[in-house]
């Protein structure tokens, strides 16, 4: 019992640092990067609250679909930026 | 314990939605906020000591505590629903860097 609380205190410290990281980071990439860590650091705080169905949905969509989407975008941007 | 952590990554959420001005930044200030409040419909469901609210041999029956399963579903929506809104906010930031040539909200203002 008292495991699980130091997990969860930690958890939530490394998840917070990472949502602050990833808004405040200049750098395109680097933001998508930190999103990505953050959402399968969120995985791990929904398996802790015994919802394995959404911790497995969010591992999958939240973590890849989104992070392939936003690197597809800035690949293809910079495409046009250097054709041009 | 974790649901002050949602509450705190709202927060943050809201934060880079009106203090970022660069559309990429937007869309991943709105993903934090989302994931926030996924975070936080969850933890409203649980219960202390609980079991995950699935049949399996070892809880065969619904005496035990079993996590309430209405957020969870609702979650599952969202999730979905999360990800066709952050595509078409790319979409959009993809048309205006092909108009404009940049991402920023600013420079867009000047240029015309």
């Amino acid at each position: 019992m008292m495991l699980v609380s130091v997990l969860e205190l930690i958890l939530g410290i490394f998840i917070v640092v990472l949502a602050f990281l990833a808004i405040n980071v200049k750098s395109l990439i680097k933001t998508v990067m930190f999103l990505s860590a953050m959402s399968m650091l969120s995985v791990l705080a929904f398996v802790m609250m015994h919802a394995p169905d959404v911790a497995v949905t969010e591992a999958v969509i939240g973590s890849g679909l989104v992070t392939s989407l936003f690197v597809f975008t800035l690949l293809s941007v910079r495409k046009v930026e250097r054709k041009q | 314990m974790l649901q002050y952590v949602a509450i705190i990554l709202i927060m943050l959420g809201l934060y880079g939605l009106l203090t970022q001005r660069n559309v990429i930044k937007i869309i991943i200030s709105l993903n934090v906020l989302e994931i926030g409040l996924n975070i936080f419909i969850i933890s409203v469901g649980y219960v202390t000591d609980g079991v995950a609210p699935i049949f399996t041999s070892t809880y065969p029956t619904n005496a035990v505590a079993f996590v309430d399963p209405l957020p969870q579903a609702l979650v599952l929506t969202a999730i979905v629903i999360g990800v066709g809104t952050t595509a078409l906010g790319l979409a959009l930031a993809k048309n205006i860097y092909n108009q404009y040539g940049t991402f920023d909200l600013d420079e867009i203002k000047g240029e015309e």
